[in-house]
């Protein structure tokens, strides 16, 4: 029986369970210094002054840094387009002169224990000459606008037009029914339950510096800090422990990890850098604050014609490494077709630069949006056309495979079309649409809304270098290693915080070797132990580093072959691997077991074949030479509005998802629901706000909603199969599908549920207010 | 707030005499940094996410609004004292069959407010369980899948005991 496609119990549970899980603040390195930094009040205006001598002078306090005593180069991420097209940011590590974001670090301050350098950074005098903020995407790009950059006109950070198919302006004239939908989304905090952290300290014996620090990027971080400390990689290495999530938002490499490094570096001790909620939820990375003005060209019968599309996200005050601020503009403009078929496109994205923390990645990047986009068009023009909206989605889905975009993006099998019907049916074989009728009798507003979606997963070199980043992820490396007693070693370059690769990617390596999992250990994120690899993020572990990982396996597995084939005194082709053995395909009785195989491999090499190598390793790569391959799902859910709260509460909510083969069913069902919470908490309750001096609003729990049990609901979860092509187990990505579609039909479940009063809400969160509002309930 | 204070701790029916603190240390900071039980983590400081809980006197609390000092002569419990003998408990086995922790990182505070619950109220219904669970925050899982694995540990409570419910 195969390993993969069974729910098998996750390796990391035990210790994460009994207490003995290792977070990066877990380590306790003796003598270390603890890291706390003082951080601009001001959102936007030059530093006239930083004065640390109280610092220095309160008990317990070591040093205290500024910029200009640790001198380190900035962080500026590169996109490979000309200068109409992409403006970089220098980021420095410490704030020099110019402060642009309220929580902005200005120095580093250390001391001997955690309470003592929070003493420190409160001693701290800075003065500033404060400027006129930018605190909105309307505002940066208003003209007469104070510049954060002086480089970037208009605020302008990044300003791409693409695909303009010809003649698109005369399909727009001569169309039956053109609608428009205007859709913003509040920025949001990606919101791991860990804050970031790291601890650095300086070894010796290997003349290193060694940084644990919670990154899903591994090998990206090392090759920073390497460059902003003037170190040979070599010299660095990163470790990254046990981590409490990260949803993207540790995907990109922060300023505070360097200073961090570089403190221990210049004061050769253990320095630990624990962000707090505050620092996590005001002066960390932030995303999702996009607004879009699109307009859809249909015909008579709902088949969409033509879209345009302006987009204009607000990425705050840097571009983030490695990914720039045109993470999200990018991932929008070339993906908003999504699942439908449309004839002509054209999309103008920008990203501007505000007095906001800086935008990262977050689950998701840009389709959450997109997708309530497409959606929201699907059922205006149902509304305006008099259609089924599930009956104008059916005749615009891409349903012939595989399919090239007017995106210039191929769509490789998916099951759009199965998925929605499945949906649907669902929600019909309850009684659903029969509930909503006798609610509305009752004067009752409750509402069914659908989103039907796609999400390219496994993005390769090809896929991000079309992006023209600077830095290309896209492969992954892994090495499979057989140690004397038989069991399996195998690196990866993806970094779980989360996803189970500790126990799916043993799966994976368990079928190619006829093992049990218990005899597979996965190792990752150590960069002197695992050779390159670009970490997790954009649902790409499964389908690149899962395939790395079976391709390292399998050639560990033709090794074995050979070496029993010779020892075996018999062909290459009549052996086979069986349950921890190699044996004879005509004779099953004459086997070698792995440890016997492993033996002389390593311990009697004068019985190996005259061309073989001693020991029992194998490496192999994987990377995506196209457009990488596309999970989908459909998501129905019934709402009802409460007038009196305005609150929305979730009556059902059912997902048919299709990520190809789910390597283990639970860990598959695990992403989506904690991906559609993540959907629902946009959809319902997260917003991150700013008053207008660009003083951030939202500085705690109290401030900032982040939803309980109470708010989400138990989601029923479905799976339809097509197996991807190019990935070794068939798997498509699972990472970010729930946060996609989630926000999409929690909005058009709303809109169905106002139906009666005529209003039609297009912006997420929804927010009680809004709901009383349109109900007329609070007048 | 500086001043140092010499107290005793009585964790997971260990007593820890001679701990030298300071009197703004809280329970959590000096659980995990002066006793070494990493077990117990910090989410928000300011009693909002639950990744902190741990039982006092067998009741849930958060362990970032209390100051050591007010622990003084209090049985502690933390998320290290539910295995035994190298093994899981039913609840830790019942979260891990259920999928109900990801990342892992809210789980001890999870683990330990379902215990102090379920002490109380063995019977609870699967809303009464969801409502308690609106205590924490978890990130990652969506809630369900904690619920079903403190429904379940409950059940098979239930039917350890011979209750026929």
């Amino acid at each position: 029986m195969s390993w993969v496609g069974r729910s098998a119990a996750r390796r990391e549970d035990p210790r994460l369970l009994s207490g003995h899980g290792r977070f990066v603040d877990d380590l306790h390195v003796p003598g270390t210094l603890h890291a706390q930094f003082v951080r601009s009040t001001v959102a936007h205006g030059t530093v006239t002054g930083v004065d640390l001598s109280a610092t220095l002078a309160t008990p317990g306090v070591v040093a205290a840094f500024t910029a200009a005593d640790l001198d380190l180069g900035d962080i500026t991420a590169i996109l490979d387009r000309p200068p109409s097209e992409f403006v970089p940011t220098a980021m420095p590590v410490l704030a020099r002169d110019r402060v642009r974001y309220v929580g902005e670090p200005v120095a580093v301050v250390l001391a001997g224990n955690p309470y003592a350098v929070e003493d420190g950074v409160e001693a701290a005098r800075v003065t500033y000459e404060a400027d006129r903020p930018v605190v909105s995407a309307e505002q940066a790009l208003a003209p007469g606008a104070p510049l954060l950059h002086p480089a970037a006109a208009a605020n302008t950070l990044v300003d791409v037009s693409m695909f303009a198919t010809e003649g698109i302006d005369a399909v727009f004239a001569g169309a039956h029914r053109v609608v428009r939908v205007r859709v913003n989304s509040a920025r949001q905090n990606a919101l791991p339950l860990e804050t970031r952290g790291a601890v650095a300290s300086w070894d010796p014996r290997e003349e290193q510096l060694v940084v644990h620090t919670c990154t899903q990027v591994p090998h990206l971080v090392r090759t920073l800090l390497a460059e902003c400390l003037g170190l040979d990689e070599r010299a660095v290495r990163v470790i990254a422990p046990d981590m409490g999530g990260g949803f993207g938002l540790k995907c990109v490499v922060g300023r505070e990890e360097l200073a961090a490094a570089a403190a221990a570096l210049r004061l050769r001790r253990p320095v630990k850098w624990i962000e707090d909620r505050r620092d996590a939820l005001t002066a960390s990375f932030l995303a999702r604050e996009q607004h879009y003005d699109v307009r859809a060209a249909f015909d008579e019968d709902g088949r969409m014609l033509a879209l345009d599309a302006g987009i204009v996200c607000d990425m705050g005050a840097y571009s983030c490494y490695p990914f720039t601020a045109g993470i999200e503009p990018l991932m929008a403009s070339a993906e908003l077709p999504g699942v439908y078929r449309v004839p002509a496109y054209r999309v103008r994205a920008r990203a501007v630069t505000t007095n906001k923390a800086p935008s990262a990645p977050y689950r998701g990047v840009s389709r959450p949006q997109i997708v309530m986009v497409m959606e929201r068009l699907m059922e205006r023009a149902a509304r305006e056309l008099d259609l089924d909206p599930v009956e104008v989605r059916r005749r615009n889905l891409i349903t012939e495979f595989p399919y090239t975009g007017v995106n210039d993006v191929t769509y490789d099998p998916g099951s759009y079309l199965e998925s929605l019907d499945f949906c649907e049916r669902l929600l019909r074989d309850e009684g659903w649409y029969e509930r909503r009728e006798a609610a509305a009798a009752e004067g009752r507003h409750v509402g069914i809304g659908y989103s039907c979606f796609n999400e390219r997963t496994g993005y390769g070199s090809a896929a991000f270098a079309r992006r023209k980043m600077a830095v290309v992820p896209g492969f992954d490396l892994a090495e499979a290693r057989m140690d004397l007693s038989g069991t399996v070693t195998v690196t990866t370059g993806t970094m779980s915080h989360g996803q189970s690769h500790e126990t799916t990617m043993a799966q994976i390596v368990a079928d190619r070797l006829r093992l049990d999992i218990a005899q597979v250990k996965i190792h990752q994120g150590d960069t002197d132990r695992v050779p390159y690899g670009f970490g997790t993020f954009a649902s790409r572990s499964a389908t690149i580093g899962g395939s790395a990982v079976a391709r390292a396996a399998s050639a560990l597995g033709d090794r074995l072959l050979r070496l029993a084939a010779y020892l075996l005194d018999t062909t290459g082709d009549n052996v086979e691997l069986h349950d921890g053995s190699v044996r004879r395909r005509d004779d099953h009785g004459r086997a070698l077991s792995y440890r016997e195989l492993a033996e002389v491999a390593y311990l009697k090499a004068h019985l190996l074949p005259k061309d073989a190598e001693p020991g029992l390793t194998a490496s192999a790569s994987f990377d995506v030479q196209g457009d990488g391959t596309f999970s989908n799902a459909a998501h129905g859910v019934v709402v009802e509005l409460h007038p009196g709260t305005g609150q929305v509460e979730i009556l059902r909510y059912v997902c048919v998802e299709d990520c190809g083969v789910a390597i283990n069913p639970q860990v598959v069902e695990g992403q989506c629901r904690g991906g559609i919470a993540q959907g629902i908490a946009g959809a319902l309750f997260e917003q991150v706000t700013y008053d207008a001096q660009g003083e951030p609003e939202c500085a705690s729990f109290i401030d900032y909603k982040v939803p309980t049990a109470c708010e989400i609901p138990d989601i029923e979860i479905h799976h339809l199969q097509t197996p991807c092509a190019f990935t070794e187990s068939g798997a498509k990505g699972a990472g970010e599908g729930g946060t996609i579609g989630a926000p999409a039909a929690v909005l058009n479940a709303v809109n169905d549920a106002l139906r009666s009063t005529g209003v039609e809400l297009d912006d997420t969160p929804i927010r009680p207010e809004t709901v009383q509002r349109a109900i007329g309930a609070c007048p | 707030m500086t001043e140092k204070l010499l107290i005793s701790l009585t964790v997971n029916g260990r007593r820890h005499d001679d701990l030298v603190i300071e009197s703004r240390y809280t329970l959590v900071d000096v659980l995990r940094h002066h006793l070494g039980l990493t077990g117990t983590h910090v989410g928000c400081e300011h009693g909002v996410c639950g990744a902190c809980t741990v039982l006092l006197d067998g009741a849930p609390v958060r362990a970032c609004l209390i100051f050591a000092a007010q622990a003084e002569g209090r049985d502690i419990r933390t998320v290290e004292s539910l295995s035994h003998d190298g093994g899981l408990n039913d609840l830790q086995r019942a979260f891990s069959a259920c999928h109900g922790l990801q990342c892992g990182f809210c789980t001890p505070g999870f683990l330990m407010l379902a215990e102090g619950f379920l002490a109380g109220r063995p019977d609870a219904t699967r809303e009464e369980i969801r409502e308690v669970v609106s205590s924490n925050l978890c990130r990652c899982t969506g809630y369900q899948s904690i619920v079903d694995a403190i429904e379940r540990c409950a059940r098979e409570r239930r039917e350890a005991r011979g209750d026929a419910r």
